[in-house]
């Protein structure tokens, strides 16, 4: 390692070029430290703020004190809800950033070719179809896993072509979002309206039961999204590319999407849907670093911040309001000028 | 690979280190008895080419020959229905694809570059099959990148972003990040058609310098004139056989251009080089 540092020195003295390459990393990981401390006084923020607001010294009493009711909303109500926002953020972020490489399309995102519609069909057969014998968070998984692998199934033709995965995505979409309105409608009163609940997505419900088992596995997406990367940058150059290089395409191609997959349907498994995080996260984190291509690290810690932010947008501006809804109208905003430009570009 | 010089000859018919090769050579790849097909559209049946070492093997033929089809084979690109690809005479199929990787090389027809990559990011990404989960960017890789843009003059260019070049710039580009992977064999898929003749040139002299300094390169090329000036073996291909192989002086003449193209024409040495120059006759009317 110190011989490469030696001569990459050696050669910025040689050529003032190497220097300016320099920068640009060095750019890159400004942009990623400053968004990394944007995740952390975030998080400060999330304890500390609300209608019973305390001070950082507060709340670390509040944790070693266990029969305050500072240490109730510290620990039972701000930690998970915080930890989740973080935590599913990135998630759903690089799911997306994953999807929109292999498609090389931002409408790629898995909420735009159906697996979240899917995971809401799911945990709307096991609510009100099976009457609620399977926990919600299983129907939601089954049904995310299910469509993606319809979807894929539907899409494949000797290798995946990303148009034809959001094609078929969004066409499997709509057929979805038929049957869940259906399903809703056929349910009683009182039933459809818990589900509806669940559909705007929300993470009110979070608690620590819930939270932990899904960390411990996104946690463990995330260690195989570390080891797949240099795999996804190289199908970012082009099947005959990357098979030149000596990768295997198809199975690496197929794990990406497994773990891509896999992530958005454990965070959508205890949240609901929460729409355009997937689509907007690496979208905005491509920009700020300027690439190359769809940056992971950069995609996981703005995904994080967004959803954090929209979640104390949604506790404390909004009551009431699902961060779901929060998501989908500012989202649903970004996704409009998404589509006007990708249509004037054709 | 050493230094390239820029004075270093640019024909690849002089007597370099390919020297005399007709195909009774050496072969470290081969295919052998391949029949090659997409689904069942079948291209080519019970082909066999050995591709002399340091050689630089043109692969000719018109449109739909076979050619390309051929190169994606020797590539790994594409699997013979039967037969198979031999690499120093093991089957292809049997190597760890990042092994079969640092021996062959593929310049590839298309490829993509990722928004806002910058040129050295891009040929970096040729070092895929020299590093593995444990083994991560060392001073051979950075060695390799700055050898490879240096031998196609892009280093000046390192970091601009590939999206803002021009045509033969970003050919150049793609080439180094193939010459970054540094394979003693090294494929090119049509590496010359969508540019002009000026920036034609360059390239083939570019690659004309990789195989004089030992580097086996094997080429489809549309440009029979170019094929024949470049070429130290030629392989002419039709519906899916090989017609003729051969040095070019030897091979090339008015019959085999009328067989292989059903062009009709006159076969003169080369102001230049001598090699054989094909000038297709004025039309009768």
């Amino acid at each position: 390692m110190s011989a490469a540092t030696a001569s990459s020195r050696r050669d910025a003295d040689a050529r003032p070029a190497r220097r300016t390459g320099a920068r640009l990393r060095t750019r890159r990981r400004a942009i990623i430290l400053a968004l990394a401390a944007v995740v952390v006084v975030g998080f400060v923020l999330a304890i500390c703020l609300g209608r019973f607001q305390l001070t950082p010294l507060e709340v670390i009493q509040a944790i070693s004190d266990r029969e305050s009711f500072a240490h109730q909303v510290v620990v039972e109500w701000r930690m998970p809800r915080t930890i989740a926002a973080l935590a599913f953020g990135a998630a759903l972020a690089v799911s997306g950033a994953i999807f929109q490489t292999l498609s090389r399309n931002p409408l790629g995102s898995p909420d735009i070719i159906g697996f979240s519609t899917g995971s809401y069909t799911g945990a709307l057969i096991v609510t009100i179809v099976l009457g609620g014998l399977v926990p919600v968070e299983f129907g939601a998984l089954a049904g995310g896993l299910a469509t993606a692998l319809v979807v894929y199934a539907l899409a494949f033709r000797r290798g995946i072509d990303g148009f034809r995965l959001i094609i078929v995505g969004i066409g499997v979409t709509g057929v979805l979002a038929a049957i869940n309105v259906w399903i809703r409608l056929r349910a009683k009163a009182e039933v459809a309206m818990a589900a509806s609940v669940w559909g705007a997505g929300s993470l009110s419900t979070v608690d620590w039961a819930h939270l932990v088992p899904a960390v411990v596995i996104l946690a463990l997406l995330g260690v195989a999204v570390v080891m797949l990367a240099p795999r996804l940058r190289q199908l970012e150059l082009g099947d005959d590319s990357a098979r030149a290089h000596g990768l295997r395409v198809e199975p690496s191609r197929l794990a990406l999407v497994a773990v891509g997959v896999a992530l958005t349907a454990v965070a959508t498994a205890v949240t609901g849907p929460i729409a355009f995080i997937s689509l907007a996260a690496p979208q905005i984190a491509a920009r700020l670093t300027r690439g190359p291509g769809i940056p992971l690290a950069a995609s996981a810690l703005l995904g994080a911040a967004l959803l954090l932010g929209a979640d104390q947008l949604a506790q404390n501006a909004l009551p009431g309001v699902p961060v779901g809804v929060v998501t989908v109208c500012v989202g649903g905003g970004y996704l409009i000028w998404l589509l006007i430009r990708e249509a004037r570009r054709r | 690979m050493t230094e390239i010089t820029a004075s270093a000859t640019a024909t690849g018919d002089t007597a370099g280190p390919g020297g005399a090769t007709t195909g009774s050579g050496a072969a470290r790849l081969q295919a052998r008895d391949v029949t090659l097909a997409y689904d069942r559209r079948v291209i080519a049946e019970n082909l066999a080419v050995d591709i002399p070492d340091r050689s630089f093997t043109v692969i000719v033929g018109p449109n739909a020959c076979g050619k390309s089809t051929l190169l994606r084979a020797l590539s790994r690109l594409l699997t013979p229905t039967s037969g198979q690809v031999v690499l120093d005479g093991k089957a292809i199929a049997g190597y760890a694809p990042k092994e079969a990787a640092r021996i062959v090389g593929l310049l590839p027809q298309s490829s993509t570059a990722p928004d806002g990559i910058t040129v050295s990011d891009l040929v970096s990404r040729g070092r895929y099959p020299h590093q593995g989960l444990f083994r991560q960017w060392t001073s051979a890789d950075e060695q390799a990148v700055e050898q490879a843009m240096a031998a196609t003059e892009v280093d000046a260019l390192a970091d601009r972003q590939v999206s803002e070049l021009s045509g033969g710039q970003r050919q150049r580009v793609w080439a180094a990040m193939a010459l970054a992977q540094q394979t003693p064999i090294l494929l090119l898929d049509e590496p010359t058609t969508f540019l002009d003749i000026a920036h034609q040139i360059e390239l083939l002299d570019l690659f004309a310098r990789l195989h004089h300094d030992g580097t086996t390169v094997v080429a489809v090329l549309h440009e029979l004139n170019q094929a024949a000036r470049y070429a130290t073996h030629l392989i002419a291909m039709k519906d899916g056989r090989v017609v003729a192989e051969g040095a070019p002086r030897e091979i090339v003449t008015a019959e085999l251009v009328e067989e292989v193209f059903g062009l009709a024409c006159v076969v003169i040495p080369d102001p230049e080089t001598g090699t054989p120059l094909v000038i297709p006759r004025a039309s009768r009317d």
